[in-house]
C-alpha cells in the first residue's frame, strides 16, 4: 500500500487519493493539431522505472500533486505541488 | 471418555489449566484449558488425524505450530463447517467439535485409501496425458470425478446465518517487530528504553518463542515481559500472525482473539491490523525441516522440535519410545527433555559421524548411531518400528512408537522476501537467509540464521540499537542499549554445537514425502525432472509441490534439493519457490473486516430520505446513493405512469439532491467554463442556466447537465448523479493541471443543497404559492432563467429547467430546510393535485421528450451522435475539441440517437433489444438504450442508438430480442417524440 | 519476443498452420512464468462490440479443440460462466450484450433470481446493499489449466521445429532504416524477417528499444486462492457490484480474481487494499465463505490500453509485429491471439476476426471501448 506524503496534509494512505496518471505529459495548445493530440491523449512512455504522476487528494486538501514514484519498488522519492519543477532523475523517462 | 496417558508432566501453557470436554469424530476427549487440539489429542494417545489429498494415507500431527501440513480437521460452529483448521494451533475449548477430513465413510476405514495402491499410475502430473478419450470423456467423466475427490476440508455454512463480525484496527508505530522470541524481546526492550513506539507481533498465544522451551530462560523472559509492560510506547499483540509486507511500511496482521477477549467483544474472532512502520524487525525464527525418506508421513513421525514443544508447552509426552533422525545438535533438545521426564530414547540416527549432542546422549545410556539414516519404517496406521541402516552399512531394526525427525533449519524468510529481500545461501546451516535493506528493517536471530537463543537476543539487542540509532540517534540508542544489558548480564550461554550436516532424502522402497499435504514425493519430483520441469517454479506448478495450505514449510527446501540433484546443480543455483502473501491462510471474514453487507459499500441519503421512506417509496441503489423509484411497494408500471400522467397533466414534485452541484466562482470562472464544457459560458447572462456537455479529451461526451450563472463570477455547474464525483475530480485536474493561470475557486456543494423539481402544467400555480420576491411569469422569468428566490421563508434559489419536458422549476434550498420546504411545496399542490414522481417516472418522461442519460450518454458517443454537434464552438480551445474532429467521429454509419416505436403499438420494446434489417436478420444496426409506456402517445416509445440512425428516420426495422424469443417490426423516429416545439416547457 | 502464452502460441500456428517453422521464442527467463503462469484461468465470449465478440468467440472455438490437436490435457472445463447484475441498467447492457451475441450466434442465456440460486447455492441474493436481480449464463464458457496451456503449446511448437530458447533476455533490436532485422540477446544476436513482440505486462519496456511509444500502461491485477475444499462452486461466477469473479479448482481452490489497483506499476506482487475489497464483496456476496482461508495471493502485470481492448498489428517500423495490450483478457484469447498473429506474420494482413485491433485505430478514432471508459487506463 502507497503512503503519500500530501505537502498539505502530511503522510496519507493511497485511498485517500485518486491518481490521475502521468504528469510528464504536457497538453498541447489546441492549434498544435491533430497528431500532437493524438499522442497526448493515447500514448505513455509507461516507463519500468521512475514516473512522474498525478495524484489528487481527493479525501483530504483536494489538491493535485505530482509524485515521483518507482513503477517497480514503488518507493516513492518525491512528492511536490501542482505547478513545482519536478527533481527527475537521470533515469526518468522524459 | 479417553484418559491422557500422554501427559507426563505439568506443561508450561497447561498447568493449572481446568479440564475442557471436547468431541473429535463424535468422541469424547478430555483436555486442558492451554491446550491445542493436537496437544489434548495426543495427550489421549490418538495418532490418526486425518487422510491425504491424493493417496488418502492415514496421516498424523508433525509439527506442534503453524506450519503444520496433516493434522487439519473440520470444526463445527454455530455457523456451519469450518474447513482446514489446523490442530495444531486451535485452542481448545469446551464444547469443541472437530471432524477428520478427507475420508469416508470414517477416518480408520477410507475407501478411497484404495487409490494409495494405484498411485503408481497416479504419479505427479498424470492428468496432462490421460483422461483424453474418448473426446467428450474430459468433462463429462473424469473431471467430476476429480472434482469430488479434490479439496480436503468440507465448507457448510448454515444458510442465513452469517459468521460473526471481524473488525480492523489501523496501526501507526515507529517499529513493528515481527516474533517475540529472544531476539525480539531483546530488540523491544531497547527500542522501547529509546523512546520508539513499539508494536510487537507473536504468532504464538503466549511471548517467548524458542525460550519458553528452555528452562533456564523463564527468568529471562518473565523479566522482559514485565518490563515491556511497563514502557509506555510498547505494545505486545499475542495470537497476531504478521500476514503480509505490502511496502511504504505496510504490515498486515492477523489477531486472533482468545476467548476472555472474544466474551468481551460480543463474539468477535478476529482483528485485522494494518500497521504503519517506520522500520520493521523480523525475528520470526526457523523452521524445522522434513527428510525424505520412505514412510516418511506414518502417524507417529513428528518433527524433534515439535516433540520438545509438546512436552514443554503441555507436558505431554508424544510417544514412550521414540526414535530420533537427526542431523543437528538443537534436535537433541527434544531427547534430553524427554529422558528428564523419563522417557528414554530407543535409539538415535545421526547422520553426522560424531557430535558434542550425541556424546552427551549416550552419557545418558542412548542408543546412538553416527553416520546412520532411517531407511524404512513398520506400521501403516501407527509407527511401530524403524529400520536404521549405519555408517559402517550395518542394519538396525528399533521397536518404536515415535519418530522424531530433524533435517535442520529454515528462516522464516517469507515477509522478508515480500519485502524484496535477497536470499542468500548459506552453507553452515544449508539454507538460504534474508537480508533486509537499512531503510526497511533488519533481520535478527534465527531468521538470519544465527541459532542459539542467547546468540539471538544479543542479535536483536543489536539490531533494536541499530534502528533506535537510526530514528533517534545514536547516543539514545546507546544508552538504551546499555540499560537492557545491565539488566542481561548474565544471558544463558549457549550450548557448543556440532555444526549440522545436510541431509535432504533417503532413497529406498516405498515413497518419500517432500510435500505431505499435496502428497508429492521425491519421485515426482524427479519425474517433473524428466518430464522437461527443471526450473523450480515450474516443478511447483507440475507437481503441486509447496502449494497445499502449509506453503511447504517444512518440505519446501527438500523438493528443490531433490531437483538440484536430478539436476546436477548446487541447491543454491535452483533456489525456492517464491513465498506471497499469505504468511498464514486468512479467513475471507477477517480480510473484510464490518465492510460488509448492509455495510458493504457506505450509504447516502437525500436529506428526505425519512420523508421518501414515509411515503412508502422503493428505493434503488445508485452507485451509493439510495434514491426514490416509486411511490409504492415495488415498481409496476401502473404506479409509475401513475406518477408520469401527474406531471404531464397536473404537477408532480421530485427530488433531484443527488445531481452533483459545482460551485465556480472567481474571475476566470467564465473562462474556466468554456474551456471544460464542448459549448460557450461566458456569454450566459447572469440570472440564465443553459444546458452544457463535456468531452473527454478523446471527444467522447462525458457528462451532461444545466450550469447557471448567479453572478458575474459565479456560477453554479450541476452533473449528472452517476457522474457527481468523476466531474469534480476533472474539472480540480484541469484547472489545476492545465488552467493553473487562472483565477477559480471549486467547491463542492452537493450535500449544502437540497434539490426539488417541480413539473407539470400547474408548477407555476403551485409555486407561485411558495416562492417569494420572485415573479414567476415568462416574462419575469423565462425558460432557463435562474437565479436567488425566497422559498417558503429560506433564502434559495430557482432555476426554470426541465428534464421531464414540462413546464418546470428546480428548487434548491439548503439542506437542512429540505423537509419544511418539501411539504409546504406539497401544501400548495395540494389543490392542483401535486403528486410525487421517483426515478422510474422521470425516466418515462424524459424517454417521451428524448432527453438522454446514462444509457445513451455511454462514453462511446460523440456530441454528433446525441444531435449535439451544433453546440461545440467553433472557437477556442476546450477538452476534447481537437479529437472530437476526427474523421472516424464523423462517419456517417455511427451509431446516433434516435426514437424508436413499435409499428403495431400494442407491442413492447425492451432496453438492450437489437436493431436489424430484415434482410440482414443477423447484422446489428443498433440497439435500444431506454423504453418505456408512454404517458402521452400511444404504446411504448424509445430511444436507441443506431447506425447511421438521422437518415433513417421515417423507415422501420426489426427489433429483436434472441434472449427472448422476441420480434417486432419498429419505426425509426426523432427522439424528441414528445412537443418537440417545446411549447411545454414554455408555457 | 515473449515465451508466454501468445508467444508460444503464434509459434506453434506459424509452424503448424502457416508452414513457417523457422522460428525461434526467445523468453527472459523460464517459460510460462508471467501472466499465463499466474491468471485466473476463465475463458469466455460475453463480450459487447460485435468485433470482440467475433474474436473471442474464434478464441472460445479454439479452445474447444485444443486438446486434441496438442494431445495435451489442459483441462478445458466449459462449466459456465455467470455474470450477476444489480441494477435495471446492468440488466439492460447485459441484456444488450447477450442479443448481441445471440445475433452472431455465440451461447448466451438469462438467469433468474430463481436460478441463480440454484446454479450457486452460496450466493445471498439480498445481500443488504446491491441485491443480485439476475444473471446472464455463457454455458461454453469456462476455465483451463493454465499452466498446461503454455505447455502444451510449447510441446507442440517445439515438436513441429520451433526453437524455445529459455533465460535469453532481449537486449536490443537491430534495425536498419526504418526496419527491424532482428534482436541482441544475453545470448548473441538473432537475425530476422519478423520480429513479433509478444510479452504483454512489458510491451512498452521493450518497444521503447525500438523507439516506439505505445498506447498503453502497465498495471497490475490480482489473484487470490483459498484453501482445497469440497466442491461448493460449478460456475465461473462474477459479481456485478463490486470488483470479482471466482471459480473453483479441480484442485478445490477457490479462485478469485480482482481489479488492477488504479496506478502503474510492474510490480508483480499484490496489495493490502484490493485483498480487503475482494474479501468484502466475496462476504457480501457469499456469505458462507466467511470462514474460508486465503492462502495466496499474486500479482500480474497487465498492459492495459486506451481503449481496453487489445492490439495485433503491424507497426511503424518494418519487420515489428506486435502482440500485446491484452487488459485483463489475455488468457482466454491465447489461441486466438496466436492463429491471428501467425496469420498477420505469415500473410502480411489482419486476420479477418482481428482487423479492428490495428494500433492505428487511436488516432484514427476506432476504438473499441467495451465499458467506455475512454483513454484512462487506470479506469479501466
Amino acid at each position: 500500500m502507497l503512503r503519500i506524503h500530501c505537502p498539505w496534509c502530511g503522510t496519507r494512505d493511497e485511498s485517500e487519493f485518486r491518481y490521475r496518471g502521468d504528469a510528464g505529459r504536457v497538453r498541447p495548445a489546441h492549434e498544435a493539431g491533430l497528431a500532437s493530440f493524438s499522442a497526448h491523449v493515447y500514448e505513455r512512455a509507461n516507463p519500468r522505472g521512475w514516473h512522474l504522476e498525478w495524484w489528487l487528494h481527493v479525501a483530504g486538501c483536494r489538491q493535485l500533486l505530482k509524485v515521483l514514484r518507482h513503477t517497480q519498488s514503488h518507493e516513492i522519492r518525491w512528492v511536490g505541488r501542482a505547478e513545482e519543477p519536478a527533481p527527475l532523475p537521470e533515469d526518468c523517462a522524459p | 471418555m479417553s484418559a491422557a496417558p500422554g501427559r507426563v508432566v505439568a506443561g508450561l501453557l497447561t498447568a493449572g489449566g481446568r479440564a475442557v470436554t471436547f468431541r473429535f469424530d463424535g468422541r469424547i476427549f478430555q483436555g486442558l484449558e492451554g491446550d491445542t487440539l493436537a496437544s489434548a489429542l495426543l495427550a489421549s494417545g490418538e495418532r490418526l488425524i486425518g487422510r491425504s489429498f491424493k493417496y488418502h494415507r492415514p496421516r498424523g500431527i508433525i509439527t506442534a505450530g503453524p506450519e503444520e501440513p496433516c493434522a487439519l480437521v473440520d470444526v463445527m460452529t454455530a455457523s456451519g463447517r469450518e474447513p482446514n483448521q489446523l490442530a495444531t494451533t486451535l485452542l481448545l475449548h469446551e464444547g469443541l467439535e472437530a471432524v477428520s477430513q478427507n475420508r469416508w465413510p470414517s477416518l480408520a476405514f477410507d475407501i478411497r485409501a484404495a487409490l494409495d495402491r494405484l498411485s503408481r499410475f497416479l504419479p505427479a502430473g498424470f492428468y496432462y496425458k490421460t483422461f483424453m478419450s474418448p473426446g467428450w470423456a474430459w468433462e463429462r467423466l473424469y473431471e467430476p470425478l476429480i472434482r469430488r475427490a479434490a479439496g480436503l476440508g468440507v465448507l457448510a455454512p448454515v444458510v442465513g446465518a452469517h459468521a460473526e463480525a471481524a473488525e480492523t484496527l489501523h496501526e501507526h508505530t515507529d517499529v513493528l517487530i515481527v516474533g517475540a522470541g529472544a531476539a525480539g524481546l531483546a530488540a523491544a526492550a531497547v527500542l522501547g528504553a529509546s523512546g520508539l513506539r513499539v508494536l510487537l507481533a507473536e504468532q504464538d498465544a503466549a511471548l517467548g518463542g524458542g525460550t519458553l522451551l528452555d528452562a533456564r530462560w523463564q527468568a529471562w523472559r518473565e523479566r522482559r515481559r514485565a518490563g515491556l509492560v511497563r514502557v509506555p510506547g510498547v505494545r505486545c499483540l499475542e495470537r497476531t500472525t504478521v500476514l503480509g509486507a505490502y511496502g511504504h511500511g505496510v504490515f498486515a496482521a492477523l489477531e486472533v482473539l482468545g476467548a476472555a477477549e472474544r466474551a468481551a467483544f460480543g463474539g468477535l474472532r478476529e482483528r485485522l491490523h494494518v500497521i504503519r512502520a517506520q522500520r520493521v524487525l523480523l525475528a520470526t525464527g526457523a523452521i524445522e525441516r522434513l527428510i525424505a525418506f520412505p514412510g516418511n508421513d506414518v502417524p507417529g513421525v513428528m518433527l524433534a522440535g515439535a516433540a520438545l514443544a509438546y512436552l514443554r508447552r503441555y507436558g505431554v509426552a508424544v510417544g514412550r519410545r521414540p526414535v530420533f533422525f537427526i542431523n543437528n545438535d538443537e534436535a537433541y533438545e527434544a531427547l534430553f527433555a524427554l529422558a528428564a521426564a523419563g522417557i528414554t530414547a530407543a535409539g538415535v540416527a545421526d547422520v553426522r559421524p560424531a557430535s558434542h549432542a550425541a556424546q552427551r546422549a549416550r552419557e545418558l545410556g542412548v542408543d546412538v548411531l553416527c553416520g546412520a539414516r532411517v531407511t524404512a519404517v513398520r506400521g501403516r496406521g501407527a509407527l511401530r518400528a524403524v529400520q536404521v541402516v549405519t555408517g559402517e552399512g550395518g542394519q538396525r531394526e528399533f521397536a518404536a512408537d515415535c519418530l522424531l525427525i530433524s533435517g535442520g533449519f529454515t528462516p522464516a524468510a517469507a515477509l522478508a522476501t515480500q519485502l524484496g529481500s535477497p536470499l542468500a545461501w548459506q552453507e553452515s546451516i544449508a539454507a538460504f537467509v534474508p537480508e533486509l535493506a537499512g531503510a526497511v528493517g533488519r533481520v535478527a536471530g534465527a531468521a538470519r540464521g544465527v541459532f542459539g537463543l542467547a546468540a539471538a537476543a544479543r542479535e536483536g539487542a543489536l539490531a533494536g540499537q541499530a534502528i533506535a540509532a537510526e530514528l533517534r540517534g545514536r547516543e539514545v540508542a546507546a544508552a538504551a542499549a546499555a540499560a537492557a544489558e545491565a539488566e542481561d548480564a548474565g544471558l544463558p550461554a549457549d550450548a557448543m554445537a556440532t555444526p549440522m550436516s545436510p541431509l535432504w532424502e533417503v532413497s529406498g522402497r516405498g515413497r518419500a514425502f517432500v510435500d505431505l499435504q499435496n502428497d508429492v514425493t521425491s519421485a515426482d519430483v524427479r519425474l517433473a525432472h524428466r518430464e522437461g520441469y527443471e526450473h523450480v517454479e515450474h516443478m511447483k506448478r507440475f507437481t503441486t509441490h509447496t502449494m497445499a495450505t502449509d506453503q511447504g514449510r517444512i518440505g519446501g527446501l527438500l523438493g528443490s534439493a531433490v531437483l538440484a540433484e536430478a539436476r546436477g546443480v548446487p541447491l543454491s543455483e535452483v533456489g525456492q519457490v517464491k513465498a506471497r502473501p499469505y504468511v498464514q491462510p486468512v479467513p475471507f471474514a477477517a480480510l473484510a473486516g464490518g465492510e460488509v453487507r448492509e455495510h458493504y459499500k457506505p450509504k447516502r441519503r437525500v436529506a428526505l430520505h425519512d420523508w421518501h421512506e414515509r411515503a412508502g417509496a422503493t428505493f434503488v441503489p445508485t452507485g451509493l446513493w439510495l434514491r426514490p423509484l416509486v411511490y409504492a411497494r415495488a415498481s409496476s408500471w401502473e404506479a409509475v405512469l401513475g406518477e408520469a400522467r401527474s406531471v404531464r397533466r397536473a404537477v408532480g414534485i421530485t427530488d433531484v439532491s443527488t445531481l452533483g452541484k459545482i460551485d465556480v466562482r472567481g474571475k476566470d470562472a467564465a473562462r474556466f467554463l468554456d474551456f471544460v464544457y464542448a459549448n460557450t459560458f461566458s456569454s450566459l447572462p447572469i440570472g440564465r442556466a443553459r444546458y452544457g456537455i463535456m468531452l473527454r479529451e478523446d471527444g467522447m461526451v462525458f457528462d451532461d447537465g444545466t450550469t447557471s450563472r448567479l453572478g458575474p463570477e459565479h456560477f453554479l455547474v450541476t452533473t449528472t448523479t452517476a457522474n457527481s464525483t468523476a466531474v469534480l475530480e476533472h474539472l480540480e485536474f484541469q484547472l489545476q493541471a492545465n488552467c493553473r493561470e487562472l483565477d477559480v475557486l471549486l467547491t463542492d456543494v452537493c450535500d449544502q443543497w437540497a434539490q426539488f423539481a417541480v413539473a407539470g402544467p400547474r408548477a407555476r400555480a403551485v409555486l407561485s404559492a411558495v416562492v417569494g420576491g420572485r415573479e414567476l411569469s415568462n416574462a419575469a422569468f423565462p425558460f432557463m432563467a435562474a437565479g436567488e428566490a425566497t422559498i417558503a421563508g429560506v433564502a434559495g434559489r430557482l432555476f426554470r429547467i426541465s428534464f421531464s419536458g414540462e413546464l418546470a422549476y428546480e428548487l434548491a434550498v439548503p439542506a437542512s430546510e429540505a423537509e419544511r420546504i418539501w411539504l409546504a411545496v406539497l401544501e400548495a399542490g395540494t389543490p392542483c393535485g401535486i403528486s410525487p414522481y421517483g426515478l422510474d417516472a422521470l425516466n418515462t418522461l424524459r424517454i417521451e421528450k428524448g432527453h438522454v442519460t446514462g444509457a445513451e450518454l455511454n462514453g462511446n458517443t460523440s456530441a454528433a451522435d446525441l444531435g449535439f454537434a451544433r453546440m461545440l464552438k467553433p472557437q477556442g480551445d476546450f477538452v476534447g475539441r481537437v479529437l472530437s474532429q476526427r474523421p472516424a467521429l464523423e462517419a456517417a454509419d455511427r451509431l446516433q440517437l434516435v426514437g424508436v416505436r413499435p409499428a403495431v403499438r400494442t407491442r413492447r420494446l425492451r432496453n438492450g433489444m437489437q436493431l436489424v434489417a430484415p434482410e440482414a436478420p443477423t447484422a446489428s444496426l443498433g440497439y435500444i438504450t431506454s423504453s418505456t409506456p408512454s404517458v402521452e402517445l400511444e404504446g411504448w416509445v424509445g430511444l436507441a442508438l443506431l447506425a447511421g440512425g438521422r437518415a433513417r428516420i421515417g423507415t422501420r426495422l426489426t427489433g429483436t430480442s434472441p434472449l427472448h424469443d422476441e420480434r417486432l417490426e419498429v419505426e425509426i423516429v426523432s427522439p424528441h417524440m414528445l412537443d418537440p416545439e417545446n411549447t411545454r416547457v414554455r408555457a | 519476443m515473449g515465451g508466454g502464452g501468445h508467444g508460444l502460441a503464434t509459434a506453434y500456428y506459424l509452424a503448424t498452420e502457416y508452414g513457417i517453422r523457422d522460428v525461434a521464442v526467445v523468453e527472459r527467463g523460464p517459460i510460462g512464468l508471467g501472466n499465463v503462469g499466474r491468471n485466473t484461468t476463465i475463458i469466455r465470449s460475453n463480450y459487447f462490440l460485435p468485433d470482440n465478440i467475433r474474436f473471442y468467440e474464434f478464441s472460445l472455438k479454439l479452445w474447444e479443440g485444443l486438446e486434441r490437436r496438442l494431445n495435451f490435457n489442459a483441462m478445458v472445463s466449459q462449466r459456465g460462466t455467470l455474470n450477476l447484475f444489480h441494477t435495471e441498467a446492468q440488466r439492460d447492457l447485459m441484456t444488450r450484450r447477450a442479443n448481441q451475441m445471440r445475433l452472431l450466434g455465440v451461447d448466451a442465456e438469462a438467469v433468474s433470481r430463481d436460478e441463480v440460486r440454484s446454479l450457486v447455492p452460496l450466493v445471498d441474493l439480498d445481500n443488504g446493499r446491491y441485491p443480485v436481480l439476475g444473471g446472464f449464463l455463457q454455458p461454453r464458457g469456462g476455465t483451463v489449466r493454465h499452466d498446461a496451456v503454455a505447455w502444451g503449446y510449447a510441446r507442440g511448437a517445439s515438436e513441429a521445429g520451433v526453437d524455445i530458447i529459455e533465460h535469453c533476455e532481449v537486449t536490443g533490436l537491430r534495425r536498419e532504416g526504418a526496419r527491424i532485422t532482428g534482436v541482441e540477446t544475453t545470448r548473441g544476436p538473432i537475425a530476422a524477417e519478423i520480429v513479433c513482440l509478444a510479452v504483454a505486462g512489458h510491451s512498452s519496456v521493450l518497444a521503447a528499444m525500438a523507439g516506439l511509444t505505445l498506447p498503453i500502461e502497465s498495471h497490475v491485477l490480482q489473484a487470490f486462492v483459498t484453501e482445497g475444499i469440497k466442491p461448493v462452486l460449478d460456475v465461473v461466477l462474477t459479481y456485478g457490484a463490486g470488483h470479482f469473479y471466482v471459480s473453483q479448482s479441480d484442485k478445490g481452490g477457490l479462485v478469485f480474481g480482482g481489479a488492477i489497483d488504479g496506478y502503474n506499476t510492474y510490480g508483480q506482487r499484490g496489495t493490502l487494499p484490493m485483498a480487503e475489497e475482494v474479501a468484502a464483496s466475496a462476504v457480501t456476496l457469499l456469505p458462507g465463505v466467511a470462514r474460508l482461508k486465503i492462502l495466496r495471493q499474486w500479482g500480474g502485470v497487465m498492459d492495459m490500453t486506451m481503449d481496453g481492448s487489445p492490439i495485433i498489428s503491424r507497426t511503424p517500423l518494418a519487420g515489428l509485429i506486435f502482440n500485446g495490450g491484452w487488459c485483463y483478457g489475455g488468457f482466454k484469447a491465447i489461441p486466438a491471439g496466436g492463429m491471428t498473429t501467425a496469420h498477420l506474420i505469415a500473410r502480411g494482413e489482419a486476420h479477418p476476426v482481428a482487423t479492428h485491433l490495428d494500433l492505428a485505430r487511436f488516432a484514427a478514432g476506432r476504438t473499441c471501448d467495451e465499458r467506455g471508459i475512454g483513454p484512462y487506463p487506470y479506469l479501466h
